[in-house]
């Protein structure tokens, strides 16, 4: 029997305990639907409310988090997420709308949308912007619905084929597989451009277009970008862009200028939305004029101009030929959009480009810092993150293995095995949150743990140590399946 | 403001173990034309002039706590949140955390969504539950591709009742509009007084799907047994869309023989939010957990014999699968999920059950005294939980105007989506409404010329 660090809710429940309770109900008393309507059991936990309390305070400390340290997930935009953005989210006003009142009872939360609106085509240089979908992936799935609504609105029915570079991230090809697209990888070359030769060769006709990551997954701004872009729209293609790794370009250049027509912001990641352990996420979707008609309905927008002295009525509009709707209601307005929005009106155009600057600055410096001890296999100026290799000549040491080792330094590891096209990949993003002191302390554990890799390998191998729990046995997991607990058997009659 | 801890004198200690000399230096890859663009935003703003802004943005709004009496509902509903819940949810290790994909330093998550996947599996009656989804709609639209996946794509029919919420309806057509799929039943003009059964006349052989909605969009509480028995015998899966309040009182979708039971977990400790982020909740049979998409966490022990949680199945999702994936979600509702976990834990079985029969009794009770108004009446006479369609004796839109004018906030005027029932409201009621409230309504009706 495995030992019980935290019991279960179900575990923890006592027949009778009661926790919260609601008043009695002040008004006559209906008779409940016909008994076979009804449930005949409802096994659901009992406890006190200082129980709950106890119980996911305990969990809490098993957890690793931003506010707990450094925590540089490539790709992933692990910054500090600013605690007044907690209060803002949750002004009663917010809170407490529903989002089917009426226009004109809730023009607090339409200003802040369409001013959202507003500056995330700024700050991207598009021309529309929905702010429906929930999460990135959910956005890059409304971009490629638009590709496809565009070339189906022109006839162009032999379009299927959306290009992929190696580098990209898992969600993109699944985005496209979702519509049956067949999906082309193009490589990437030594210096971590998209391979042109390769691009030419799947340029023609059948192309819907391309999704590309820029920076890519290995933290490189692609060099020939106008070339890129130029290949896939002479062949007809639509370019769309992944938004996860946007914090690299805040006032440093805009996707729209540069050609792309469509762009997903994950604003969990660049405008420091928390990332909730796993979600809610965010996903805006910018376009250029080319989609602005296919945008998901509805959007925000002025329905009655105003004057001097009544301002413009704010409400909803529906663009010539949207793809429809892409979730309930309005996106996620309190948790992702008054967040965001108050994490941009705190920054203005020179606080958002220092925060690029510096995202660049750091990972360049650790990048620098680590550059003697870890094989950096495309090793130049990088944006937001880089890749190294976790691997040495002559040991059996992993990425897996230094990765594990960090938390007993109290880092969170890096991204590993991940882009696929490095060895041993170990993804660092160290965002501009964290001050030198932290990357000095971040690059001497890596440094130590390249010696210990040496000296003591058991010592990774079975890293971590000092962590509540150690590695894990997933095959364990993935073969008994074991994917909820109940109530014990003996329940009612045990306490 | 800047939340940026780097001083100039480090800033350029740094930029000189890079080797450049200043900061623009890092970005010669971008090409020059587009290079450092100024951006027309307004200036930055300190903390106190941003919390003062938000505040005023959010006070223009009414709310439902403040300034009006709401008897709105069709999908999101004003429910009490028991202080518990954001405490717990306000916790930096919690909130400020990725997706638990180093198990060592996750256990919190790990162990909470496998918790709130057990409370939705023992909520809906099915075996296994995802980590969550987006929210009802897109849970629903997940079914479909659940669907389409199990028969291979070799059967391309849904049948969808006009009795599922608008909405929901709609994002399920965007879902699927690249993967040529017939839908029938999806009508708003269709008699929407017949029960269940008459789908079964639009359910064939080549049907995957069949989506009903518990209780249906205007409250009606259907038992779909026998639907679903015919379904079954065509060959066909059955969604049923549901509303975990209800579930407390009534006969579960997994007793009916449902394949799969989604819903929308907003009622359960998340606040109205303008309409999100919600959770949405998917159940489903073992036999189709291969098929389902979203993260799902399941029982392990460590190295250390300590039983623990990890993310599994991984091999299903986008990073692995890639193009064949069975979705391409990757972020979900982690966070609403431990909210709705602990809201479920802290009311206990007894005070859940507390709030679904309020809910029960304050519709009923409203109900009954507004069919006593001369002009207005019931539009069904079927069970109800929480939820009715008022019939009224003038549009709808024109009775929400009226009762706005005395502060309240009707229901759901049902002729933005049904031509037929452009009198008529769909009321909701919850523990929240007090028999004042809907004695005011009544008589503000009462009133009406």
């Amino acid at each position: 029997m495995a030992t019980i660090v935290e019991p279960t809710i179900f575990e923890l429940s006592s027949p009778g305990r009661l926790g919260v309770t609601m008043p009695a109900s002040d008004v006559p008393e209906t008779a409940l639907p016909p008994r076979n309507l009804l449930r005949s059991e409802l096994p659901l936990p009992e406890l006190a409310e200082v129980d709950v309390v106890r119980h996911y305070m305990r969990l809490s400390k098993f957890n690793y988090s931003v506010d707990d340290g450094f925590y540089p997930l490539g790709s992933c935009t692990m910054k500090y997420n600013p605690k007044i953005n907690e209060d803002t989210c949750r002004l009663p006003g917010f809170l407490y709308t529903h989002p089917l009142q009426p226009i004109e009872t809730v023009q607090g939360n339409l200003v802040l949308m369409f001013d959202l609106q507003e500056w995330l085509k700024e700050i991207s240089g598009f021309t529309g912007v929905t702010l429906q979908p929930a999460a990135g992936a959910h956005g890059e799935f409304t971009g490629v619905l638009m590709m496809a609504a565009y070339h189906k609105s022109r006839g162009d029915s032999k379009r299927t084929k959306m290009l992929i570079p190696d580098a990209a991230h898992g969600t993109n090809p699944a985005s496209a597989g979702m519509l049956g697209m067949s999906v082309v990888t193009i490589p990437s070359d030594a210096r971590g451009n998209v391979d042109l030769k390769a691009l030419a060769a799947a340029c023609d006709d059948t192309v819907v277009g391309m999704m590309l990551t820029n920076p890519n997954t290995l933290g490189m701004f692609d060099e020939n970008i106008e070339e890129v872009i130029k290949m896939v729209k002479d062949c007809g293609g639509l370019m769309y862009g992944d938004g996860a790794n946007l914090n690299a370009l805040l006032g440093i250049v805009r996707p729209g200028d540069l050609g792309f027509d469509v762009m997903h912001f994950n604003l969990h990641k660049t405008f420091a939305v928390p990332h909730g352990g796993g979600g809610p996420g965010s996903g805006p979707v910018g376009v250029s004029d080319r989609l602005l008609d296919f945008l998901p309905s509805p959007l925000v927008g002025i329905v009655e101009g105003g004057d001097d002295d009544i301002p413009p009525l704010y409400g909803f509009v529906t663009p010539k030929q949207s793809i429809g709707r892409m979730k309930a209601f309005h996106g996620h307005f309190g948790g992702g959009l008054v967040r965001a929005y108050t994490y941009i009106s705190m920054h203005g155009p020179d606080g958002l480009k220092a925060i690029s600057q510096f995202a660049v600055l750091n990972a360049n410096y650790l990048q620098a810092r680590l550059r003697s001890t870890y094989k950096i296999p495309y090793d130049r100026i990088c944006m937001h993150e880089f890749v190294a290799e976790g691997s040495f000549e002559g040991s059996d040491v992993r990425a897996l293995d230094i990765a594990k080792r960090l938390m007993d330094y109290n880092f969170h590891p890096p991204t590993n095995y991940f882009p696929l096209i490095v060895h041993e990949a170990l993804m660092i993003e160290p965002t501009e949150t964290e001050n030198k002191d932290t990357l000095d302390r971040f690059a001497d554990a890596l440094i130590k743990i390249a010696e210990e890799a040496k000296s003591q390998p058991e010592l990774l191998h079975n890293a971590p140590h000092i962590t509540p729990f150690g590695r894990m046995d997933e095959v364990k997991a993935a073969r008994e399946l074991v994917l909820c607990c109940w109530l014990p058997e003996n329940y009612e009659t045990m306490k | 403001m800047t939340y940026i801890p780097i001083s100039p004198n480090e800033r350029d200690a740094m930029l000189n173990t890079v080797g450049v000399k200043s900061l623009d230096d890092l970005f010669d890859a971008i090409p020059q034309k587009h290079r450092f663009p100024e951006l027309d935003l307004p200036p930055a703003l300190t903390e106190m002039e941003a919390a003062a802004l938000l505040n005023d943005m959010a006070t223009t709004n009414e709310n439902v706590r403040e300034h009006l009496i709401s008897f709105l509902g069709a999908g999101a509903y004003n429910h009490y949140i028991p202080a518990v819940v954001d405490h717990m949810l306000r916790r930096g290790e919690f909130y400020s955390a990725y997706t638990p994909y180093q198990p060592e330093i996750s256990q919190g998550t790990l162990q909470a969504i496998f918790e709130y996947q057990s409370l939705m599996t023992n909520l809906t009656g099915m075996d296994v539950s995802n980590a969550s989804h987006y929210d009802g709609a897109t849970a629903t639209a997940e079914a479909v591709n659940l669907a389409f996946a199990q028969f291979r794509g070799k059967r391309k029919k849904i049948v969808m009742s006009p009795t599922v919420h608008p909405q929901y309806r709609e994002v399920v057509r965007t879902y699927s509009q690249g993967m040529g799929l017939e839908e029938a039943g999806d009508d708003a003009t269709a008699d929407l007084e017949v029960g269940p059964e008459a789908l079964m006349s639009l359910v064939d052989e080549s049907t995957m799907l069949v989506v009903v909605q518990y209780p249906d969009f205007f409250g009606r509480i259907h038992d779909y047994t026998k639907l679903i028995e015919d379904a079954h015998t065509k060959g066909a899966l059955v969604c049923v869309v549901a509303n975990p309040t209800a579930l407390l009182m009534l006969k579960t979708p997994a007793d009916m023989g449902a394949d799969i039971v989604v819903g929308e977990a907003q009622p359960f400790g998340i606040p109205l939010w303008y309409g999100g982020p919600y959770l949405g909740f998917f159940t489903t049979k073992k036999s189709y957990v291969h098929k389902m998409a979203g993260r799902l966490i399941g029982e392990t022990v460590d190295n250390r014999g300590q039983r623990a949680y990890v993310l599994t199945l991984t091999s299903r999702e986008q990073h692995i699968k890639r193009e064949r994936a069975t979705s391409n979600i990757c972020s979900n509702q982690g966070l609403l999920a431990l909210a709705s976990a602990v809201y479920m834990s802290t009311l206990g079985k007894t005070g859940l059950q507390q709030v679904a029969n309020l809910c029960y009794q304050k519709a009923h009770y409203a109900a009954s005294e507004l069919s006593k108004i001369d002009g207005f009446g019931l539009c069904f006479t079927e069970p109800f939980f929480h939820e009715f369609v008022l019939c009224c004796p003038k549009p709808a839109s024109e009775v929400n105007d009226y009762l706005l004018d005395h502060g309240i906030l009707g229901g759901y005027d049902l002729g933005n989506d049904y031509p037929a029932l452009k009198n008529h409201i769909l009321m909701a009621f919850t523990e929240m409404n007090s028999k004042q409230e809907i004695d005011t309504l009544i008589e503000v009706l009462k009133e009406m010329e």
